[in-house]
């Protein structure tokens, strides 16, 4: 019978020298109170981050021009949420593609978001004793939608001059519609806080989901300056940084190079290119033990030599 | 009963091949073989006992509830903890990991130990990332809003929605940990089963 090769990037050899004492308990404490007390120091010295999350209430307060435009974007469909397709919307020619793989569209929607009725016409319906708000919602909801796109597109051109007086949206414009109307009252209503409920409740009394407001906030300009001033966005490798001077997931420093570098931040399916090349590079890490090759490259590195430096220095 | 129906057991079965792989002294040893001797073995133990230090945290997060922390000084002193044995954790557990790839540890049957750990690796990323859209603060808000295109991309998004805190919260803290204990566990048993690999013997080179 031959002996099989002896592979040394897969076998072992059996161990015929010495053994020496070894108190894996020992070890084990000694190594959680050192853990522990390392974790206690970092904690007193550093802290942690906790900056208050955002409401629909300060970002309507601190820049209600943004609000009301961003509200605009909903109901004319150019928002980053009504435009966004799969899983939110069915919107024609949206999806990311690996190659062939058109997985976002195939999935299809599964959480429906309608932009327009979830972040503007729901929210105004839901306000009580508001007769002239829902004559201005009837006439909107009664009017064809080629009536609809004109009062749009004349907002839209006199939003470029919006202004705030006396906390009030003013939109120089005649032929909106009831457009003006609906814009100021759900600013108004996103001033006093009554949008925050209105989003989240979308669900019953108790929710958990956040899905809309969230949805809603980022369509904003105003959640994407306060990230970039706090060097959050992607291209300041805001992936793995979290607010303040702390490490944040540095783990993800390679998820996140991707996003530096073309074609992963020229392509319209850039989010799902990084997440293939991310996917592959886990499956060959998994499986190097078995690709011939890559598994050689520690015996030819030769690091070992400095990991085991003593034991083969015994044995020169 | 006879002798042979007790053997035939699944009980004894199962108790038997359990002696046989995993013996008292494998599970404990007192000794270890002389080429345990580095301080990148340190790193292995430092991933198990900070795995401990942010489990441990986390449970006295648990115990007031999500929101304790943004209110309560002791509660964001936990909250420090629990980051700071998160950012120990990684650091040790990648150290560890190439550590490993540089001794070639997968050698002498070992590769299930190398993939258990790979995997390990790959969930407590998901744990810490269900982590940090969990916290309910501007980070969160950021860090969800940011990460939905992602996954949206792989179409994971239409059923792991991070946008949906209550959702990641439960991953957060009882899927992902879950499998990240279970996942840890059976790599150290494994690495007792099968003992730390042995150096590379040299001379004995055959290229492939």
């Amino acid at each position: 019978m031959s002996k099989k090769a002896f592979r040394p990037d897969v076998d072992a050899p059996k161990w015929k020298g010495g053994y020496s004492p070894y108190d894996i308990i020992k070890e084990g404490t000694i190594a959680l109170v050192v853990i522990l007390v390392l974790t206690v120091i970092f904690a007193v010295v550093f802290g942690s981050p906790d900056e208050k999350a955002i409401t629909v209430r300060t970002w309507s307060n601190a820049d209600p021009i943004d609000f009301a435009t961003t509200a605009l974007s909903e109901l004319n469909g150019t928002s980053t949420s009504a435009a966004y397709g799969a899983p939110y919307n069915n919107v024609p020619g949206t999806g990311q593609a690996m190659g062939p793989l058109k997985l976002e569209q195939w999935v299809g929607v599964r959480i429906p978001i309608n932009a327009a009725q979830d972040f503007v016409i729901s929210p105004l319906k839901s306000l009580p004793d508001q007769p002239i708000l829902d004559q201005n919602l009837k006439t909107w909801s009664t009017a064809s939608t080629t009536t609809q796109n004109s009062w749009l597109s004349s907002y839209g051109k006199a939003a470029t001059k919006m202004k705030v007086a006396k906390g009030q949206i003013v939109v120089n414009t005649t032929s909106a519609g009831p457009l003006p109307i609906m814009i100021n009252d759900l600013t108004q209503m996103a001033r006093s806080g009554a949008l925050d409920q209105a989003l989240v409740t979308g669900h019953g009394f108790y929710t958990t989901d956040y899905t809309k407001p969230l949805l809603f906030l980022a369509d904003s300009g105003y959640l994407a300056n306060l990230a970039s001033n706090q060097h959050l966005t992607g291209d300041q490798w805001g992936m793995m940084n979290e607010t303040g001077s702390y490490p944040g997931q540095a783990w993800l420093w390679l998820y996140t190079f991707w996003y530096q570098i073309a074609p992963f931040n020229t392509s319209a399916s850039g989010d799902a290119l990084v997440f293939a090349t991310m996917g592959v590079l886990s499956l060959v890490l998994l499986f190097v033990p078995f690709i011939p090759g890559l598994r050689s490259i520690p015996r030819k590195l030769k690091i070992y030599r400095l990991i085991w430096r003593e034991h083969y220095q015994d044995n020169k | 009963m006879s002798t042979s129906e007790i053997d035939r057991q699944w009980t004894t079965r199962l108790r038997r091949r359990v002696e046989g792989k995993l013996p008292p002294e494998k599970l404990l040893p007192d000794t270890q073989p002389t080429y345990v001797s580095s301080w990148i073995y340190v790193f292995g133990i430092a991933t198990l006992s900070s795995l401990g230090v942010v489990i441990g945290t986390g449970c006295i997060l648990a115990l007031r509830g999500p929101q304790w922390w943004h209110g309560s000084a002791y509660g964001h002193f936990i909250n420090s903890m629990h980051l700071w044995s998160v950012e120990i954790f990684f650091f040790a557990m990648v150290v560890h990991l190439w550590g490993k790839f540089a001794m070639a540890a997968w050698r002498g049957g070992r590769a299930l130990t190398w993939m258990t750990g790979v995997v390990t690796f790959l969930v407590s990323i998901g744990a810490g990332f269900t982590g940090y859209v969990s916290q309910s603060n501007f980070d969160s808000q950021w860090i969800s809003t940011q990460a939905k295109d992602g996954i949206n991309a792989t179409g994971a998004g239409a059923y792991f929605n991070v946008l949906n805190l209550g959702q990641m919260l439960m991953w957060h803290i009882v899927l992902l940990p879950l499998g990240a204990i279970v996942l840890t566990g059976m790599h150290v048993l494994m690495v007792r089963i099968k003992g730390v690999v042995p150096p590379f013997e040299e001379g004995a080179e055959v290229a492939e």
